[in-house]
């Protein structure tokens, strides 16, 4: 553990620039925080944070001139590691004969900056997806094999935090490449500094560091233990898969589907959720036609469209399959939650529903502690 | 070897604005591509030649609202192998369906000065209502590149990439930032039918929901949540009588409200 100065943050992003890193982290746009390209430390939002509850997020100015004191903003770092639209392939037809043309992998080198634990986990969980298994997508893991994390240890937590529950934060403990916590204390303003990775390690001792005194280390402890003290949201996980397998008829999916607008916004901000469509155009002479992924999210009537119709007509129906799939079925098939508790779905839901809200109402009307819905 | 027909292509108006139709002239570069692979054969806003029918796609715009109309759609219809409606004033009425929750002799009252002469229907009602309609691309106005789409898909046998889902996902794909959450804006974009690629709220506004309703729009679960955002029964009724007005989903939530 070292300690840097704030200015030497921008001597980071200098050296990961310098190593052809592509540098992105938290900037402020469109009243949000957003992970966008950055090149100095002017970029960061400092001195602001956030605000957030069910349905409800609001960017403010922060008391002190902090770098990071905010919590996840709309978008995660999926967005460069799984792009959103991107085309695979071209197909040609040519002297009567069909050629494909596949796309080349990117090779961008990314470097993020201030990525939360929480969103670590994410990234991992993406990781198992993409390339834990037989199958493997070389897009994603090119992305992810080249890119550089330095985390940040959450200083703040909102009302839609929950990863306490999920055992994903606050405090950052493994997948990074260096951490920061940063500490605004009286006079001071300083971060504390370590590496997880020999590339970490590289970086790290090209940084002006100085060594930790006692009071510095406590400090930075203090950061994580206030974080901790303001989540207040919970999720009970203990036997939650069994439970929600075996209430697949809970008069709690009936019900979440009259304010379930189905619009599919909490899969799009979600770290974790990959579903994603493929769209193939032509052109108008039959000689060429193209291969688009799209990102796509279980709401949608079309996604469970087979011959014949869609498999989930109901909103209730698209909401368990959703709720069941993150936080129970996930496990037989990436053998961990799906969720990490971040909480973006719950903000980013234009009518505030609230994942840990509906899972207690599932749990509560199996458990028998309740059998009518008006009660909870 | 003789070159195979071009499916003849014609384009129809009833009441609107025009404004769909000339996306097709707007298609610029690509309209050298239409016209090589589609005949042109009806379409007085481009040329004074018009080819006799049966035309293979009828692409058709505007609202039924006069009696004559009311007819005319039938014979196209049985001129048309592919009829396929564009925009909003074709699909579910257009903005002129305003007029369809007052009594439209009022209206003719006060704004002609010889109201004799007019002869109008009560309510503008989209195309379906009249003939089958074989699609319906949605929007006000459409959205050039999903009307080169769909004609695309039609001639090339296959199905037109226009997906039935909400601005939302558009919006979030494209990296917006929600209005309605972030800035507490009036959106309707979640129960809005994709298409154009969230225009509104990637200029910092609220989605008026120009394309119609989506699939299975849940509008009371979004009116309550405007409620609660500080809009009253009067708010909400305007939020929902917009170009898609007399869509049934939005139809029945504005109505809820006026009572």
């Amino acid at each position: 553990m070292k300690i840097i100065d704030i200015q030497e943050i921008d001597n980071l992003i200098s050296l990961l620039r310098e190593m052809n890193y592509l540098v992105v982290g938290p900037t402020i746009q469109n009243g949000a925080i957003i992970y966008s390209q950055i090149t100095t430390s002017k970029d960061l939002p400092i001195g602001y944070t956030d605000d957030q509850s069910p349905g409800r997020y609001r960017l403010i100015k922060d008391k002190k001139e902090s770098y990071f004191n905010y919590v996840v903003g709309p978008q995660s770092w999926k967005k460069f590691l799984y792009p959103a639209i991107q085309k695979l392939y071209t197909a040609y037809f040519k002297n009567n004969k069909l050629e494909i043309e596949r796309e080349e992998n990117p090779t961008t080198k990314y470097a993020f900056i201030g990525v939360r634990s929480c969103e670590i986990n994410a990234i991992e969980i993406q990781d198992r997806i993409f390339f834990g298994g037989e199958y493997q997508n070389s897009r994603y893991k090119g992305l992810r094999k080249n890119c550089f994390i330095v985390a940040v240890n959450c200083s703040k937590a909102n009302s839609n935090c929950f990863c306490t529950s999920m055992n994903t934060g606050p405090e950052v403990k493994s997948g990074f490449d260096l951490v920061l916590t940063e500490v605004i204390n009286n006079s001071h303003h300083f971060f504390l500094i370590d590496s997880g990775s020999e590339k970490g390690e590289e970086v790290l001792s090209k940084l002006n560091t100085r060594e930790p005194d006692k009071e510095s280390l406590e400090l930075g402890n203090k950061v994580i233990e206030e974080t901790k003290k303001q989540i207040t949201k919970q999720l009970e996980t203990e036997d939650l898969k069994d439970i929600l397998l075996r209430s697949l008829e809970s008069p709690v999916y009936d019900e979440v589907s009259k304010r379930c607008l189905a619009c599919g916004n909490c899969t799009m901000v979600c770290p974790t959720c990959f579903c994603m469509t493929v769209e193939d155009y032509t052109d108008f002479f039959k000689t060429k036609a193209e291969r688009i992924q799209k990102w796509d999210s279980c709401f949608t009537l079309e996604y469970s469209y087979i011959h014949g119709g869609s498999v989930r007509v109901t909103t209730g129906s698209r909401y368990r399959q959703w709720l069941t799939h993150k936080l129970a079925s996930w496990h037989e098939q990436f053998g961990t939650s799906g969720c990490v508790g971040c909480g973006r779905c719950i903000t980013w839901c234009p009518v505030g529903i609230d994942i840990t809200e509906e899972a207690t109402k599932v749990r509560r009307i199996a458990e028998f502690q309740t059998t009518s819905m008006e009660e909870i | 070897m003789a070159k195979a027909k071009k499916p003849k292509l014609a384009v129809w108006k009833f009441a609107s604005c025009d404004g769909c139709q000339l996306s097709l002239l707007d298609c610029e570069d690509q309209l050298l591509q239409v016209t090589e692979i589609v005949e042109i054969a009806n379409f007085p806003e481009a040329s004074r030649e018009i080819q006799p029918g049966p035309y293979d796609i009828s692409l058709v715009e505007g609202s039924i609202t006069t009696p004559h109309d009311a007819e005319r759609i039938h014979k196209i219809r049985r001129q048309s192998k592919i009829l396929i409606t564009i925009g909003a004033c074709a699909t579910s009425g257009g903005i002129q369906a305003l007029r369809n929750f007052k009594d439209v002799r009022e209206f003719i009252n006060l704004v002609y000065a010889n109201p004799k002469f007019i002869s109008t229907l009560q309510n503008s009602t989209p195309i379906s209502h009249h003939v089958y309609v074989d699609y319906e691309l949605r929007g006000c106005p459409i959205n050039k590149y999903q009307l080169l789409e769909v004609l695309n898909a039609f001639i090339n046998n296959r199905k037109p990439n226009i997906p039935n889902n909400s601005v939302c996902i558009e919006c979030k794909r494209k990296g917006i930032t929600c209005v309605m959450v972030a800035e507490g804006k009036v959106c309707i974009g979640p129960v809005t039918h994709a298409g154009c690629n969230a225009l509104c709220p990637s200029y910092n506004r609220g989605c008026f929901g120009c394309y119609g309703p989506k699939e299975a729009a849940n509008t009371s679960s979004l009116a309550k949540q405007f409620m609660e955002m500080g809009l009253d029964n009067y708010g909400i009724v305007r939020v929902f009588r917009g170009f898609n007005a007399f869509s049934d989903a939005f139809r029945k939530e504005s109505e809820a409200y006026e009572k």
